[in-house]
């Protein structure tokens, strides 16, 4: 054992300070490193988080709620509807006098749940889906990934539309019909990178283990998996955003009172010939804010995990 | 004055994570018609050193020093300069027959294209001289395989082209950057035959980067060995092979098994190679090194001489205690 | 010493089907013969080396023992058990007796797992009522074994060297007590200074722990240093088989002899006498091997026969095997 006792030797001298077991560096360490040092990606994700911070907080600063109307208001917003402190409307009024400020706070709530949640769903099932197609290989891939290529050629917003209109408008109406179709993408790059992953030798090595398949899926090519799907599901949400916003632009989104960040904007464009430019404005800023925001990080995220820098 | 000399030979990168020395002062001569063979492990920095000679570092990479070839000074030449020199007077083959050859461009396209821009040459003038070449690297019928692309050749065939390719404007110099490492054996075994051929064909004079003792051995004249970018010792391969006077070249040639050889035990190395991101103090092998004294680690040992004319060795231990 | 035989391989043959342009879903797939008729005995405590170049099937040949790909046809007995008529869950018991390592040290570790978790992998896998503590000592146990420290037991493989995550493979390896561990080019990947530490390291296990090796590498000067008896393979067919010694004092096969040839020695006087054998040409297609005997298209010595009629192993000597028309 003399070899192995020399080795010994240099690392004890190596490792000089301590003997307790130390933590080692991982690749998640690495990568948030790499994440914290890039400044367009760290200020995106504090305006985010500002902008998060201010639909949670933000109705404790209002006076009107967002379906209050403001009799005084309503009608002249062009010259009684200003944004002012005075009159607690902080972003203005609408044509119906309804204050802007609780719109566009609920707006946010609205937009970002609906993207998160259609982003977790893309992701938890395009991910389980597309990694076990993946790793199955053969026939079974070939077949579900036919059936993801179908559902994809139909066309998503007639789809969606047509779901809104026979089962009626409703938010949850919603999450389903943006659910169930942006898993698709998702699903597809995922299983590109479990075909990448699955020819990687330390899959050879569970395998000859004698490790499960689902073990496997889960413990070793999912991880492994995390990063494109993260910077991907970052991406995603802009996406949906967007989607539900040209939804509720067209007037099919979410029912009033409640109202999204297309509503809005669908409202304040109707409106600008009629000097209330805020009531575009205001919407149409945190909705371009927001998804810049995203794009950045998502960036940020994909340059923080790439596999050159491992 | 030699045909080539290189002094004081550094090579550094700008990196994310710091500066990186790659090659730290190396010095050596080589005759014209002789072949010369640099072997190192993964970050001895034998590389990096012809790199630095040909201008194909990267981006962050900058290299100081003297690279005189046949009394001019080459390095830090710019582009126009270097490309000059490039394929006509020092040419240089690369590991990887796969990724080394245009896989978009047959291979008459690509061997044209050195003629055409070096020679001034037309294009059905530079084919018919490719063709010839192509037979004097023993590729068997030239004026069809030309015709096909790269994915269609063997491994051993497409290191034949990238050596008919390199030697198409007749340059004094070959530089090999681990030719047949990726290469089985017996493939291995006709290129570094062919290799030599030429040499003695030709009168090219060969700088050979390898890790393979075997192959150099058998395939060089004078040999130098490097470890964490510095040179460790430079002699005639016999003298090299028979009396290395240098702790690393030692341990490295009885670390290698023979297959001549009936040993129980390799005798080996301890430790691992060095990390390229420390700083460089002292010598880069005394870390591992079974003789090293306090002076090792505090101190670069300078190149001297050993003995003979023409053998150098960096190392502050004499050469007696090593016995 | 008379040791079992724990393994017989007999006539495997593995084929894959290659689909080429223009094929139809139904076209008849052509078949790439990867391995073609290999059969072997394996003692207990001995080392089988086999050499190759690419196209050989070597690896291929590892991984159909152990049930990793699909077989055409043949066996393989363990302790006299086919291991290829198993069901999964059968073979899965037998994977705790055979284990494997791989050619790219860093690739056959998952980057995101600690070295502590992967090397407890195999163990939780087959015992997994085994409680932390009882794991722990167990990993760390083996990780003394092939020397590394084990408060490093947290880090992760990108942290480590080519050796180390070689040694951290091998620890995973062994943490089973395994009787056979197949080695797939265990150390083309790494440095000179450094195969030579892992070689010993196996060297070392073998005699320790009584283990059983088939070490695969094209290397055929490390193959000869650690092997008890060496198989030559060519294109997936088996051309020698002889001990270590025997097969440098006396290669038989037209092929054997060429590749000695060919192995560089670091000698200059001997490499700089040396009489070479050169093969011509380049390996056939797998896809389309030539009848008979499958080296004739580069051999010297091929004549009609060759062709016509593929030779099988015969024994010349006790453990002494050839394929071809023209030895002994």
């Amino acid at each position: 054992m003399i070899v192995a006792n020399k080795n010994k030797i240099v690392k004890l001298a190596e490792n000089l300070a301590t003997d307790e077991q130390t933590l080692g560096r991982s690749l998640w360490d690495d990568a948030r490193a790499r994440f914290m040092r890039n400044k367009a990606a760290m200020i995106s994700l504090v305006i985010l988080a500002l902008i998060v911070l201010f639909s949670f907080i933000g109705p404790y600063f209002a006076v009107w709620t967002y379906e209050q109307i403001d009799w005084n208001t309503m009608g002249s917003a062009a010259t009684l509807g200003m944004p002012s402190i005075e009159t607690g409307h902080y972003f203005g009024t609408d044509d119906l006098g309804r204050d802007i400020y609780s719109r566009v706070i609920q707006g946010t709530q609205i937009s970002l749940m609906v993207g998160v949640v259609g982003a977790t769903i893309a992701v938890v099932v395009g991910t389980l889906y597309g990694a076990t197609s993946g790793y199955i290989g053969g026939r079974t891939d070939q077949i579900m990934m036919r059936i993801v290529d179908i559902l994809m050629a139909i066309p998503f917003m007639f789809v969606l539309i047509l779901l809104l209109v026979v089962f009626g408008r409703s938010i949850v109406m919603l999450f389903v019909g943006i659910g169930l179709l942006s898993w698709l993408d998702m699903s597809r790059i995922v299983r590109g990178q479990t075909l990448n992953i699955k020819n990687k030798e330390f899959i050879e090595a569970a395998q000859a283990t004698g490790v499960s398949d689902y073990k496997i899926i889960m413990r070793h090519i999912v991880p492994n998996l995390l990063g494109i799907v993260a910077v991907y599901a970052t991406l995603l949400i802009p996406g949906i955003i967007i989607a539900e916003s040209f939804i509720s632009f067209l007037g099919l989104g979410v029912q009033e009172p409640k109202t999204s960040w297309g509503a809005l904007i669908s409202e304040g464009a109707g409106t600008i010939n009629y000097d209330t430019e805020w009531q575009l404005l205001v919407p149409l800023s945190f909705f371009i804010v927001t998804l810049f925001c995203i794009y950045f990080i998502g960036d940020g995220l994909r340059d923080a995990l790439d596999p050159k820098e491992r | 004055m030699s045909f080539l000399e290189v002094n004081n030979l550094s090579v550094e990168f700008n990196t994310a994570d710091g500066i990186v020395r790659a090659v730290n002062n190396v010095s050596f001569t080589l005759d014209k018609g002789k072949i010369l063979a640099i072997v190192g492990e993964s970050g001895s920095g034998k590389s990096q050193t012809v790199f630095a000679m040909m201008g194909l570092l990267d981006q962050n990479g900058y290299a100081t020093g003297s690279v005189r070839f046949e009394g001019e000074e080459i390095l830090n030449l710019s582009i126009s300069e270097l490309n000059l020199i490039r394929s006509e007077k020092i040419a240089m083959i690369f590991q990887d027959p796969m990724t080394s050859l245009n896989p978009y461009m047959k291979v008459s396209e690509q061997m044209a294209e050195v003629l055409i821009h070096h020679k001034g040459l037309s294009k059905t003038e530079a084919i018919k001289q490719s063709i010839t070449m192509l037979d004097a690297v023993q590729i068997p019928e030239p004026r069809n395989l030309i015709r096909m692309y790269p994915h269609e050749f063997s491994g051993g065939m497409r290191q034949r082209v990238m050596i008919a390719m390199s030697l198409l404007c007749n340059p004094k110099l070959l530089i090999a950057d681990e030719p047949t490492t990726a290469l089985d054996v017996t493939v291995q075994a006709q290129i570094m035959h062919l290799l030599s051929d030429i040499q003695k064909e030709f009168g090219t004079s060969i700088i050979l980067i390898t890790h393979d003792l075997g192959v150099v051995a058998g395939n060089s004249d004078k040999t130098l060995v490097m470890y964490g970018g510095q040179v460790m010792e430079v002699a005639k391969t016999e003298l090299i092979y028979a009396k290395p006077t240098h702790p690393y070249t030692q341990g490295l040639i009885s670390a290698v098994p023979r297959l001549d050889d009936n040993a129980e035990k390799l005798k080996t190395i301890q430790g691992n190679p060095p990390d390229a991101m420390l700083d460089p103090v002292g010598c880069p092998f005394s870390p591992r090194c079974k003789f090293s004294k306090n002076i090792c680690s505090t101190q670069t040992p300078e190149l001297l001489g050993a003995g003979e004319n023409d053998h150098f060795r960096a190392c502050h231990v004499a050469f007696e205690e090593l016995l | 010493m008379k040791h079992e035989t724990i393994m017989q391989v007999e006539n495997l043959k593995v084929h894959f089907d290659v689909s080429s342009e223009g094929d139809m879903p139904w076209t008849k797939r052509k078949k790439l013969q990867a391995v073609n008729g290999v059969s072997f005995e394996l003692k207990s405590g001995e080392t089988l080396g086999i050499v190759g170049e690419s196209g050989c099937g070597k690896s291929t040949l590892a991984r159909a023992i152990i049930s990793m790909v699909p077989v055409e046809t043949g066996r393989v007995l363990w302790f006299g058990k086919d291991l290829l008529e198993l069901q999964k869950v059968e073979m899965r018991k037998h994977r705790r007796e055979i284990q494997m390592i791989f050619q790219d040290p860093l690739a056959s570790l998952n980057p995101r797992m600690t070295i502590g978790e992967i090397i407890a992998e195999p163990l939780k896998t087959h015992y997994p009522k085994t409680s932390k503590a009882d794991i722990k000592a167990r990993v760390e146990d083996v990780m003394n074994k092939v020397g590394l420290l084990e408060n490093l037991i947290n880090r992760y493989p990108h942290e480590f060297s080519g050796g180390q995550c070689q040694r951290i493979g091998i620890a995973r390896a062994l943490i089973l007590k395994p009787k056979l561990i197949i080695c797939d080019e265990p150390v083309s990947a790494l440095d000179v200074s450094i195969q030579a530490q892992v070689i010993n390291l196996l060297m070392e296990l073998q005699n320790e722990m009584g283990l059983t090796l088939i070490f695969i590498a094209h290397d055929l000067s490390i193959v000869k240093h650690i092997s008890n008896k060496i198989m030559v393979l060519y294109l997936g067919n088996m051309v020698e088989m002889a001990n270590s010694v025997d097969i440098y004092i006396e290669p038989l096969h037209p092929y054997t002899q060429a590749l000695i040839s060919a192995v560089p020695i670091p000698d200059p006087k001997i490499e700089k006498n040396k009489e070479l054998i050169l093969i011509e040409g380049d390996l056939p297609s797998p896809i389309n091997p030539p009848s008979g005997c499958v080296f004739r298209t580069r051999c010297q010595k091929a004549q009609d026969i060759c062709a016509k009629e593929k030779p099988s192993m015969n024994a010349l000597k006790d453990d002494h095997m050839v394929a071809c028309h023209f030895s002994g």
